[in-house]
């Protein structure tokens, strides 16, 4: 039992927040996200520079061969910072399936660029009927020649209309729903017949609903096995999930340690708001609900580490934790800001629309809660 | 970053196991397991057997007698007490009255107090609360006035727990009123609760059963040399008892072990047709109570590690106290919507082994569950109020 992290591990959170500190500082944040490719370029490229789009790959890939406690560690920072570079969609989503499935080839056609920061890449993992069901897939992938022809509907596609590729589950067989018959597809985003409908969302990410037409790819674009993507698709969605957590429990505690220091300036009545015991046993319990989720994360960083059993139910309790526990903090600093709470000047409205967006990703507090029961049972 | 327990760990685990297996008395088991309440001779006698394998005071230091075990050894004897559903020891002794003398007393005073409450041949209560000082501590108005080799106490304490089976009391009592800071002229005393003048007069609790008791001083002569450390300095280490059972009463283990019975419990218990476990409302707020729990469980582990680089437990086991008591209170809710009907005969004689089976209203330990849920509102109210928590929190967390 150790919770202590390497010296490695650590300079790797420094590296995050001193990059914040010295070059991501609010107004930059939204200047990045008002701009239309929602997301800097240039700070992606330092990103890449600083090896952060490297840490989860195997170094035989050119990767630095991290694990879950690195991607905690930074995704907590981005969290702080509120960074808007799509780190998710591009490292754990899309360059995490390729990580699982990419065959030589494969890597060097795409991989190679994610890593690099010169590819962009999305999963399309939503489709518009499945709420928050993974394998509920209505676009079918039918075998013709020696390819597969694609045709349905993604939503919600994270950084889909940047995106140079798009990984796409689709269904080779089997009934809407099953697990069995999802097979992955490896999408140049310029084929023929793909429509993309691109869009900002409340949390200033860039996304995109996506429209196949019958479009056309190799046998080559198969990413892992025909009909056996299913068990891929929610590895890679698990480690999205607990990446978001991550994320979360950064901005839950940013969020109550600003609404403190808020507490302790603000002057009404001649006296600091903060002195106020009603004001005073609400931020007890957001820290309480920081702490517990701070928990849960460490929890969940140290199973998934083992590949205990405990893996897949930590996940559940932990979305279910910070999807609760996040809006909690949320609602309560912007309560306690005031009206400045609820002004788009103010980072805190932003940090609560980005807690607000992490509750509903991947299933929000009540789906998780109900995965944990049927796992427990 | 590692959740594994190291070899040497869980070898402490299997002896430890092993011991509560084979030593922990199948008679008190049986009452344990069917909510019956211990009496004085049997938390004597199970605290003799822990005394014998040198476990009875796990946090003293090793040239008192404790254990010297590792954060992480301490976490996993209270798991594995809590599955052998075996009660700890009385606190107000071992972890409460001792810690204080070894650390603020004389070494004459170690001597003399310290071997009896390792052996369990005196029993100790708590004497801070009073009926006009409860929240508010400091404002607690029992006197003891010099007068030559002994002070001489008047006043009342009350929420007396177990007072009634107790050999000696530790107060907080009043040595002078003549100071800047209502916080001052508090010291911390050891009473001989046989001493004249000290009379113990029963509460009888919610469920109808007698736990704690109000406390009277009359004149009550303590010789000097029953003041810990100094005189005037009670209020400080009063502060520090209360966060070392703050931690105390989270009781993590204890609730882990409850929340599997209850998933047992309800697999089996008809609900319309399936388990009652299998009915959603019910399914999603156990699951809830065991995330939090969880999370409370790693909370403590936190801390613990804290404690093994030599933090002491600060203000932040506050939190483990309000969360603790929180799930406890949820767990004892839980029970009683399990019990359903059985959760409402009121039968106090049949809580004994003796009672003739024949003459049991309801079955099992169910009838007790409502009795449990009444009795353990008091968790968010003892050792300083949740709210009370949170003021000290505010405070010297946040610093508001």
């Amino acid at each position: 039992m150790d919770f202590t992290v390497t010296e490695e591990q650590s300079i790797l959170a420094d590296s995050v927040a001193k990059f914040i500190e010295n070059d991501y500082d609010f107004e930059t944040r939204q200047k990045i996200a008002d701009s239309e490719l929602g997301y800097s370029q240039e700070m992606w490229k330092t990103y890449a520079e600083l090896g952060w789009t490297a840490v989860p790959f195997d170094e035989d890939d050119g990767g630095l061969g991290g694990g879950p406690v690195e991607l905690m560690l930074m995704m907590e920072q981005f969290g702080r910072g509120l960074l808007v570079e799509p780190f998710l969609a591009n490292i754990v989503l899309a360059g995490g399936v390729l990580r699982r499935t990419a065959s030589p080839e494969q890597k060097e056609q795409w991989l190679a660029g994610i890593i690099e920061g010169t590819t962009q890449a999305a999963l399309a993992f939503a489709e518009p009927q499945a709420r928050f069901d993974i394998n509920d897939i209505a676009t079918t992938a039918t075998a013709e020649g020696d390819g597969f022809v694609l045709t349905g509907r993604k939503t919600l596609v994270l950084n889909g209309g940047n995106a140079d590729l798009l990984v796409v589950p689709a269904r080779t067989s089997g009934a809407q729903t099953d697990q069995g018959g999802i097979t992955l597809f490896a999408v140049a985003a310029d084929s023929d017949g793909i429509d993309f409908k691109r869009y900002k969302t409340v949390d200033a990410q860039q996304a995109a609903d996506i429209q196949l037409e019958k479009v056309r790819v190799d046998a080559s674009a198969v990413l892992g096995e025909v009909d056996n993507g299913f068990a891929i698709l929610q590895a890679v969605i698990d480690e999205a999930t607990f990446a978001v957590c991550a994320e979360a429990v950064g901005i839950m505690r940013t969020m109550h340690d600003k609404t403190v220091e808020y507490a302790k300036n603000r002057v009404q009545f001649g006296v600091p708001i903060g002195s106020f015991q009603a004001l005073q046993h609400r931020m007890v319990e957001t820290l309480m609900s920081c702490e517990q989720s701070q928990s849960l994360l460490l929890w969940g960083t140290m199973v998934n580490n083992t590949g205990n059993n405990d893996a897949r139910k930590s996940i559940h309790a932990l979305k279910h934790q910070v999807g609760t526990a996040g809006i909690h903090v949320a609602k309560e600093a912007v309560q306690i800001h005031g009206a400045m709470g609820v002004t788009w000047e103010l980072d805190i409205a932003h940090y609560f629309k980005r807690l607000t967006a992490i509750d509903l990703l991947f299933g929000n507090a009540d789906y998780h809660l109900d995965k944990y029961v049927e796992l427990a049972q | 970053m590692n959740v594994n327990f190291s070899e040497e760990d869980l070898a402490f685990q299997q002896e430890v196991r092993t011991f509560f297996k084979e030593k922990y008395p199948q008679d008190l088991r049986r009452k344990t397991d069917s909510g019956i309440k211990l009496g004085r001779d049997d938390y004597i006698r199970w605290q003799k057997i822990l005394y014998e394998q040198g476990w009875a005071a796990v946090n003293w230091p090793v040239k008192f007698g404790g254990t010297g075990w590792s954060p992480v050894q301490k976490f996993i004897y209270a798991n594995e007490m809590a599955q052998a559903n075996a009660p700890d020891v009385v606190p107000f002794g071992m972890k409460m009255a001792g810690p204080i003398i070894y650390t603020y007393g004389t070494a004459e005073q170690c001597e003399s107090f310290l071997p009896d409450i390792l052996e369990s041949n005196v029993f100790y209560c708590q004497g801070y609360s009073e009926p006009g000082a409860g929240s508010d501590l400091a404002s607690l108005k029992t006197r003891a006035d010099r007068d030559g080799d002994h002070y001489v106490v008047n006043g009342t304490k009350t929420w007396t727990t177990l007072g009634h089976l107790a050999d000696w009391i530790f107060c907080l009592v009043r040595t002078s009123s003549d100071v800047a800071r209502r916080q001052e002229g508090i010291s911390f005393l050891l009473i001989d609760m046989a001493t004249p003048g000290v009379t113990v007069k029963p509460i009888i609790t919610i469920e109808g059963e007698l736990e704690v008791n109000e406390v009277h001083f009359e004149d009550v002569k303590v010789p000097l040399g029953n003041l810990i450390g100094e005189e005037g300095k009670g209020w400080t280490y009063g502060k520090v008892l209360l966060q070392h059972e703050r931690t105390n009463i989270a009781g993590v283990s204890r609730s882990k072990f409850r929340l599997e019975r209850l998933r047992e419990k309800t697999a089996q218990e008809i609900n319309g047709g399936s388990p009652l476990l299998h009915d959603r409302n019910f399914a999603r707020k156990l699951a809830a109570a065991e995330i939090e729990l969880k999370a409370l469980e790693y909370t403590e582990l936190r801390t613990l590690a804290a404690i093994e680089v030599g933090k002491a437990p600060g203000p932040e086991s506050s939190i483990l106290k309000i969360r603790g008591t929180e799930v406890q209170q949820t767990i004892d809710e839980l029970f009683v919507e399990a019990a359903g009907y059985y959760a409402l005969p009121y039968v106090p004689e049949q809580y004994d082994l003796e009672y003739p089976e024949a003459d049991r209203v309801g079955y099992g330990a169910e009838t007790r569950s409502s009795l449990v849920y009444f009795n353990n509102r008091k968790a968010s109210i003892y050792g300083g109020s949740n709210e009370i928590q949170k003021n000290i929190i505010s405070k010297h967390v946040l610093g508001l």
